[in-house]
């Protein structure tokens, strides 16, 4: 299988005042293509800096990270940002939807700082990726017209336009109901079918039981790497839950 | 990144606030309007005071006997009686910039005719006289130059004269009126010019040969005054460099000795009024710059109220892939179609002002095409300028914390 990402030994200190914190401290692990994977930890166990680093936002102190096989620790700001643009699809607890904009032109935003991407493939390719979510029959609602679930998908159509290496979610059911969550949950597993590569970072253990595999963090350091075997069936969980009144 | 995409995102960004657009533009297009209205006002009354002094002859030069001491005392330039008909026929010979020569003699007193009278003054000149002053003959005609070596009592009056003496609409070609206890018969009567820019009454005199005026009314021989009108208001310089070497020549001044003459031309005149209104027009600039510069501010004041605000979405836009430069360009678009925009309607509103004001006020108006484009350009420059420092704030902000931004 082909490696996506690679970490090795990936620290990263951050300076406060005179005090140096050691956010990570070692972190070495590598990921393949096709792998849902779960970053599990709990708050300043360092995941928010893994992320930041996986997603190209910032740079290990030491270490080095090759994301789909090009080192990222030499990389310069601009070059940092076309590899995310190319290869990177983000989505966020707070889905980060842009005001007053239609769902298609919110999914269409990466492709709009890919110089080699026409005005016409950029809408073909919002649209399928809209209609992958499940979208297809609210392309032009506004951000502010949809529910909190409708705006994840749209955010997660955003994150798959590029067709990217690697999903990087960041709590990306925080928040959002258990039901909305699950329905969110269901579109991740069907993603990781069709052989896309996620890395969910979660506090949530019971989302680690629908991935594939499981990394914990503990200070800085991977305390866990599991894989697990006996993956559940998010959409069986949500036809389980009690019908809604309403 | 392509200037199109960046052009529409910037136009979008807009799009989603329109009213706060709207009065961020409002500044510049105060402040632009008033630029043009103020420098058309400006432009205006002076091009309407150059105007007037065209009218008396901007080309016109004015020599007076004078400078010349006795015992150390400066005489008055009436008691000195150094120009003489020779200086005249002289420089009408042998200066080359000049055109029309005409010596000027003149007295005040009271114009009679019949049961009516009129303080007035009476110059004693030759044709070329009203060639000079550009006064036209309505009505009649000139005198003669026979009428000059005649001293004949004939002359010819302004319309304020006529009024005054021929009240009852009488024609008064043909009729002897008297100036003093001199009788003189009109033989034409002069076209209105209405008042200087100084406010005297130019229809207010009458014009008699010279050596009418010199012989029966002052009994004088000298001149009190030659006027002449260079080729263009641009010869006069040359014009006076010759007149003052003919009259040097003429008054046998060795070189070091002062002139005993002094020359005025209507361009140092019309030069100090348009000074006038030249600061004038500094002055309403300066005020209406003032308003363009606080537009500016207004601008920089919004865009970086709007980069604080979309922190977030600058956040997601570098995560994303959207470079620093990418962030700086689109906020330095945003504050450059503001202002252009503004420039724009600014423009529009600007010169409908003036035209409002020419109008309403009937106060002369001249739209300068540099002012409108300078007025654009300052606040094209004054978007970049205000939208720079923002810009760069957007751009350097780190996608981490703006992603977080609450």
């Amino acid at each position: 299988m082909k490696e996506i990402i690679r970490l090795e030994d990936i620290r990263r200190d951050f300076t406060v005042g005179d005090e140096t914190v050691h956010a990570l401290r070692g972190v070495t692990f590598t990921i393949t293509e096709g792998e849902f994977v779960t970053v599990m930890g709990s708050s300043g166990s360092g995941k928010s800096t893994l992320l930041n680093i996986l997603g190209c936002l910032d740079t290990p102190t030491s270490g080095d990270y090759y994301l789909d096989g090009v080192p990222v620790r030499t990389m310069d700001k601009n070059r940092r940002a076309t590899l995310r643009n190319r290869k990177i699809g983000f989505v966020f607890q707070s889905y980060n939807l842009l005001p007053k904009t239609t769902a298609v032109e919110n999914v269409e935003l990466p492709l709009m700082y890919n110089p080699s991407c026409s005005a016409r493939q950029r809408r073909e390719k919002a649209v399928a990726a809209l209609e992958a979510v499940g979208l297809g029959d609210r392309l032009m609602h506004k951000s502010n017209q949809m529910s909190g679930g409708q705006m994840q998908r749209v955010a997660i159509a955003r994150a798959l336009v590029n067709d990217p290496a690697v999903i990087l979610a960041d709590e990306a059911t925080g928040n959002l109901d258990t039901r909305t969550s699950y329905e969110v949950l269901v579109l991740f597993q069907q993603l990781h079918a069709q052989g896309r590569t996620i890395i969910f970072v979660t506090h949530n253990p019971d989302i680690a039981r629908y991935s594939s595999r499981n990394i914990t963090l503990r200070d800085g350091r991977v305390t866990g790497d599991v894989r697990n075997h006996d993956i559940l069936d998010a959409a069986r969980t949500l036809a389980s839950l009690p019908v809604e009144e309403d | 990144m392509n200037l199109t995409n960046l052009f529409k995102i910037a136009l979008k960004a807009l799009g989603n606030n329109k009213f706060r657009g709207f009065l961020t533009m409002l500044g510049i297009i105060i402040g632009v309007a008033a630029v043009i209205t103020m420098l058309a006002i400006g432009q205006g009354s002076k091009r309407s005071i150059q105007a007037q002094i065209s009218e008396m002859g901007s080309n016109m030069i004015m020599i007076h006997p004078g400078g010349e001491r006795r015992g150390g005392v400066r005489l008055s330039a009436d008691d000195m009686e150094t120009l003489k008909i020779e200086d005249l026929e002289d420089i009408g010979s042998q200066a080359g910039f000049v055109t029309y020569v005409s010596p000027a003699v003149n007295s005040s007193g009271q114009a009679i005719y019949g049961a009516h009278n009129t303080p007035t003054t009476v110059y004693g000149v030759n044709r070329d006289y009203l060639e000079i002053r550009r006064y036209r003959v309505e009505d009649g005609d000139v005198f003669s130059d026979r009428d000059i070596q005649t001293a004949a009592k004939v002359c010819l009056v302004g319309k304020s004269v006529v009024d005054e003496l021929f009240p009852d609409g009488q024609n008064p070609i043909g009729k002897v009126i008297r100036f003093g206890s001199i009788p003189l018969r009109i033989v034409g009567v002069l076209e209105s010019k209405g008042y200087n820019s100084m406010g005297m009454d130019q229809d207010d005199l009458i014009i008699a040969p010279y050596t009418t005026v010199q012989k029966r009314i002052l009994a004088i021989t000298h001149l009190q005054e030659i006027v002449c009108s260079a080729l263009a208001e641009d010869y006069t310089e040359q014009a006076i460099e010759e007149i003052t070497s003919i009259l040097r020549d003429n008054h046998r001044l060795r070189p070091g000795d002062e002139d005993d003459f002094s020359i005025r031309s209507q361009q140092e005149l019309s030069s100090m009024m348009t000074s006038t209104t030249d600061m004038m027009t500094v002055l309403l600039a300066a005020v209406a710059g003032i308003s363009l510069l606080v537009g500016g501010i207004g601008i920089m004041n919004i865009m970086y109220v709007s980069v604080t605000e979309r922190t977030r979405e600058i956040g997601l836009r570098m995560s994303i892939g959207a470079k620093g430069r990418d962030i700086l360009a689109q906020f330095l678009i945003e504050s450059i179609l503001i202002s252009v925009t503004g420039g724009l309607i600014g423009v529009v509103l600007g010169i409908g002002a003036a035209f409002l004001v020419n109008i309403l006020a009937s106060y002369p108006i001249y739209i300068q095409p540099w002012s409108v484009i300078l007025s654009f350009a300052v606040c094209t420059v004054t978007g970049v300028f205000f939208g720079w420092y923002p810009a760069r704030k957007a751009a350097g902000l780190d996608p981490i914390e703006a992603i977080r931004y609450e």
